[in-house]
């Protein structure tokens, strides 16, 4: 905004023109479904859930353990050397407690996401999940946590197949 | 200086639309509309342009699949040269890049960049179109949200430095404040600290008053070459250095306390614009706010303070316009508004009609030569950075 220009350009629709109808509304659900390629490294991490374990990707050369493990390292540009299991406790790097839904809907139960460092990898490799079995406003940084699975007979191949961390008290694994 | 590109690029005019939710002009209306003006400002008819760069985010915002050829009678790209340019969040920074490595490189005498969004088309709320986004196989199932994972990161960064809400909260009351004064400004505010503490909480620690709205609108810029511009204008904004990087997509894998790509675009801008000292040798920023947070971060980011240091200078009012490094005069996105590729450009007019001296109400106290502009998107990892000089 130039003080040499006086007026600018963009009318407002009315909120009530928009509620009575008045401005073309379309609803459209794609017919488009996707069915998406896992990758070699994810498809067996994929298949390891179901086993209770989680896979994690070596990478000699710049020394890395990496969870989600992939097939290539990104900073060494070479295949990874070899495959490994992590374990299903770490701590927790960042949280954050949603109190919406995808679509911006509120929701009564807030959900405690987060960041967590899983034992085993190495430092900083995190992967996002959900914190649960603790009130929202107990959870701290740097909090040892332990993966909630699903019992094996319904676990399908899908980061879900953990249901949640669950806080780990003093002296627990 | 070192110049890496062939020649020297100008901004010579600007324009803007109002920035509101539920605009009535469309997409291609904005387009005309700012490009229009941004013409005019610059004393040039379209016959005059020579190609034409669209920035654009998303095409699931509009609800229109390949925007760029659904905009383009709107931005002036009927038979020239034309190309669409999306980094996320960072497009509305990148698109004048893209114009400027136009120019410097001998293709074009001028260039029309243009930028828009239209959010507003997306039911019931646009946050739902950013779906898509993420990882279908990680991240996807666990029902992952935009606003989860800026709050992931500003809870990280809150952390690390032990910072307060409160001291947060203090760049929205200032930007929605700037934005007063700004005439296309959709939520220019009068708030208080206390406001933005007791405002919806959305996803800890994001509340309401934390985040830039969902908005409508476009901003174009005319970019010239040295001979061109000094033709047509006695007061060409030269753009002296550009930047551009991403980190690795794996966000999860990164300490988000930090955003070390935005350092990496700053550093290759300030090697162009042999800028050595950035707190002493930019006189105004712009830097990306879609949350508070951000411009804390940014400025961090920008090297323009030290890491943890943001919060102490925008308490002391260093980062107000009368201050000695005045940040968002404009009001940036928390108060003008955030239209994605469109907010990212009202900066770098903004900084344009800062080194003119023509902003009026919102020109900054000193005597501002140098300015930057920034945006910031994808996943927590992409920076554009633009230094533009009187």
């Amino acid at each position: 905004m130039s003080e040499k220009i006086k007026e600018y350009p963009g009318h407002r629709i009315k909120t009530a023109d928009l509620r009575a109808g008045l401005v073309p509304l379309i609803r459209y659900k794609p017919e488009a479904k996707f069915a998406f390629s896992a990758g070699a490294a994810m498809s067996r991490f994929l298949e390891e859930l179901k086993n209770g374990r989680i896979l994690a990707s070596v990478c000699k050369k710049c020394g890395r353990i990496m969870v989600p493990p992939r097939t290539f390292c990104e900073i060494c540009f070479k295949p990874v050397d070899d495959y490994t299991y992590v374990k299903d406790t770490g701590k927790i790097n960042t949280y954050s407690v949603s109190f919406i839904a995808a679509d911006a809907s509120r929701v009564k139960e807030p959900t405690i996401v987060a960041v967590i460092e899983l034992d085993g990898a190495s430092p900083g490799m995190g992967i996002l999940h959900k914190i649960g079995e603790i009130d929202w406003k107990e959870v701290k940084f740097g909090m040892r946590v332990k993966a909630v699975w699903k019992p094996p007979e319904q676990r399908e191949g899908a980061i879900t197949d953990i249901k949640y961390f669950k806080p780990l008290k003093e002296g627990e694994e | 200086m070192e110049m890496f590109g062939k020649r020297r690029v100008a901004v010579i005019g600007a324009g803007m639309t109002l920035f509101r939710r539920n605009l009535k002009e469309t997409g291609k209306e904005l387009c005309w509309e700012a490009a229009k003006m941004a013409l005019d400002q610059a004393g040039l008819e379209l016959k005059d342009i020579e190609a034409v760069v669209m920035g654009t985010a998303p095409d699931a915002f509009d609800g229109v699949h390949m925007k760029g050829e659904y905009l383009a009678d709107g931005a002036g790209a009927r038979k020239k040269p034309y190309m669409r340019v999306f980094v996320g969040g960072g497009t509305g920074v990148f698109t004048p890049i893209a114009g400027w490595w136009h120019v410097a490189s001998g293709m074009f005498d001028t260039c029309l960049v243009v930028a828009e969004e239209k959010m507003s088309s997306c039911f019931p709320h646009p946050a739902y179109a950013f779906h898509t986004i993420f990882d279908p196989i990680m991240a996807r199932p666990l029902g992952v949200t935009l606003i989860w994972i800026f709050a992931l990161e500003m809870h990280r960064y809150m952390h690390v430095h032990g910072i307060k809400k409160e001291q947060i909260a203090r760049v929205a009351v200032k930007n929605k404040q700037n934005a007063l004064d700004h005439p296309c400004a959709q939520l220019p505010q009068k708030i208080t600290v206390e406001d933005v503490l007791n405002s919806e909480v959305l996803c800890w620690p994001v509340q309401r008053l934390d985040i830039s709205p969902t908005s409508d609108g476009a901003a174009v810029a005319v970019l010239a070459a040295e001979h061109v511009a000094k033709q047509l204008t006695d007061n060409p904004v030269w753009i002296d250095g550009v930047g551009w990087c991403i980190d690795s997509t794996y966000w999860t894998n990164r300490d988000l306390y930090y955003p070390k790509y935005v350092e990496c675009a700053a550093r290759m801008a300030y090697k162009m614009a042999g800028i050595k000292n950035p707190p002493k040798e930019i006189d105004v920023a712009e830097v990306y706010d879609p949350f508070d947070y951000k411009e804390l971060h940014h400025m961090e980011g920008l090297m323009l303070c030290r890491k943890g240091e943001a919060p102490r200078l925008t308490e002391e009012g260093v980062t107000q316009r009368d201050g000695d490094l005045p940040i968002n005069p404009s009001g940036g996105l928390l108060g003008v508004g955030n239209p994605i590729a469109a907010a990212g450009m009202m900066k770098v007019c903004e900084i344009f009609w800062q080194l003119r001296g023509e902003a009026g109400k919102r020109q900054v106290k000193k005597d501002a030569r140098t300015g930057l502009a920034q945006a910031w998107g994808d996943l927590m990892q992409y920076g554009s950075v633009i230094i533009m000089r009187s």
